[in-house]
């Protein structure tokens, strides 16, 4: 049913199709509509769950793995600071193979404190071994969290999700919304079967201390598993296709007027949408351009990403994240896909936009286009103020 | 895929950690005890076993030899001992 619906509380009931036995989470902006409406769900009788208010995200994180250990499906949902005070339960949960699934309402991290959109902290808990999407807008929300429920439960993967939207953007933004039957839910998502779970009646133990004779094959597993995710994905939207009737292809990249592309942004989130209104714009004046999204940014679709952009002669990779000290995270990877390849894009450029909250305006990306133009191959930050920077203090 | 991600109950019983010992152990002297079970608490391990007084023993299979229970005891009926 379409319903006229702010992102944040789409999303709420899109966990509340999926029906999860433990929510718990602690309020943070962006992300704190998203419980309220849960915590609201569960209160008026709509969501049979338990509700767990913790003293912080480190507790929410614990809950969740301590839940899902027992064999119930879980749900918690953070922010910036929240996510990196979750981070060291994050690595546990991967490691332990629980498919616990989580919002991320992405924000910049501190210092300086700021509360608004950029992708820094997802991006710096790419490592964990959770696998991530970045959806685009609160449809694909929606969508992007049952199909995360299905994908980490299967039976072959056992691994947590962390659905990525952009704070504010998504999270506050209002739109029309077509809202997934229960029906539809229950036939796509079947009840959550843990391959083991804590059982006072069949004793295990979870997370013992692997030394150097074990650690190593767990890891190893886990990054083996991340492959396998690539072909289970495309598997899982055609199922999601023929229930739901929406399609996201393979549901690892979409590329948008690539085919005959000359000049291609690789981008991640909400920023896609404005990329796609400038594409049509410049397309219309007859210039080559094109988009390629990352849905799945872990694990990293690099055969898929390869094909979509080894013709095009000349990519841009948009960054809303750093790694500090090094090339942008998004763009070293793009990068790598190319090395040694005897068809890649004759410029690959590193942009940089959008951090703390700056808009990425249309003029934004065709300036990134127009860039791309020039002979130069150095990182750039888009809609920079130099004059509030100095050289000395 | 799949790694080693759990184990059974009491697994980690084949672990002897005795063997970590430093050149000393604990020795209960059995004269003096009070039955107070402060040396059963402070047990990292929890090899300390007994019930009456002067009835208290150590598991020198997984005794770590840290003295603890030595220093715990308040009537010094344990001491350490040269580990031989």
């Amino acid at each position: 049913m379409k319903r006229f619906l702010e992102g944040s509380q789409a999303v709420a009931n899109s966990v509340a199709l999926c029906k999860p036995g433990v929510i718990a989470a602690y309020p943070i902006t962006p992300q704190t509509h998203i419980p309220e409406e849960l915590s609201k769900l569960v209160a008026e009788g709509l969501l049979n769950s338990e509700f767990v208010n913790v003293e912080s995200e480190h507790s929410a994180a614990s809950v969740v793995l301590g839940s899902t250990a027992c064999g119930v499906r879980s749900y918690t949902a953070t922010s910036s600071q929240g996510l990196l005070l979750m981070g060291e339960v994050l690595f546990n949960i991967a490691g332990l193979r629980l498919p616990v699934v989580l919002t991320c309402a992405n924000r910049a991290v501190s210092a300086p404190i700021n509360i608004w959109n950029d992708q820094q902290d997802s991006i710096s808990l790419r490592d964990s071994g959770w696998a991530q999407f970045y959806v685009e807008n609160i449809q694909e929300a929606v969508d992007f969290h049952i199909i995360a429920y299905r994908l980490a439960e299967d039976r072959n993967i056992m691994l947590p999700v962390m659905v990525c939207m952009d704070g504010y953007i998504l999270t506050h933004g209002v739109e029309v919304v077509d809202m997934p039957e229960q029906k539809d839910v229950d036939r796509f998502l079947p009840a959550y079967k843990p391959l083991y779970k804590l059982d006072i009646e069949n004793p295990l133990t979870l997370g013992f201390l692997a030394d150097t004779d074990y650690y190593m094959e767990t890891r190893f597993a886990i990054q083996k598993t991340h492959q396998e995710i690539l072909d289970l994905l495309p598997k899982i939207t055609h199922d999601f296709r023929n229930v739901f009737g929406r399609d996201y292809g393979e549901g690892l990249i979409e590329t948008y007027r690539t085919t005959d592309a000359e000049r291609v942004i690789v981008a991640m989130g909400s920023v896609c949408g404005t990329i796609k209104e400038v594409v049509d714009q410049l397309r219309r004046k007859g210039k080559k351009v094109g988009l390629l999204k990352v849905i799945t940014y872990r694990p990293f679709p690099i055969d898929k990403i390869y094909e979509a952009l080894k013709n095009v002669p000349k990519v841009a990779v948009l960054d809303r994240a750093l790694s500090l000290g090094a090339d942008a995270p998004l763009y070293t990877e793009i990068r790598a896909i190319f090395f040694g390849k005897k068809r890649s894009p004759k410029l690959i450029r590193s942009f940089i936009a959008g951090l703390g909250g700056r808009d990425i305006t249309l003029d934004s990306i065709k300036e990134i286009f127009k860039k791309l133009s020039l002979k130069t191959t150095e990182e750039e930050f888009i809609d920079l103020k130099p004059e509030l920077l100095k050289d000395k203090v | 895929m799949f790694g080693p991600i759990f184990s059974k109950p009491l697994s980690s019983k084949n672990n002897k950690t005795g063997s970590w010992r430093m050149g000393k152990r604990p020795k209960f002297l059995q004269t003096n005890c009070i039955a107070c079970r402060m040396c059963i608490l402070i047990c990292p391990e929890g090899c300390i076993e007994g019930e009456d007084k002067n009835t208290y023993h150590c598991d020198y299979d997984y005794c770590k030899g840290c003295g603890n229970c030595v220093e715990i005891c308040p009537r010094q009926d344990i001491v350490m001992i040269e580990d031989k």
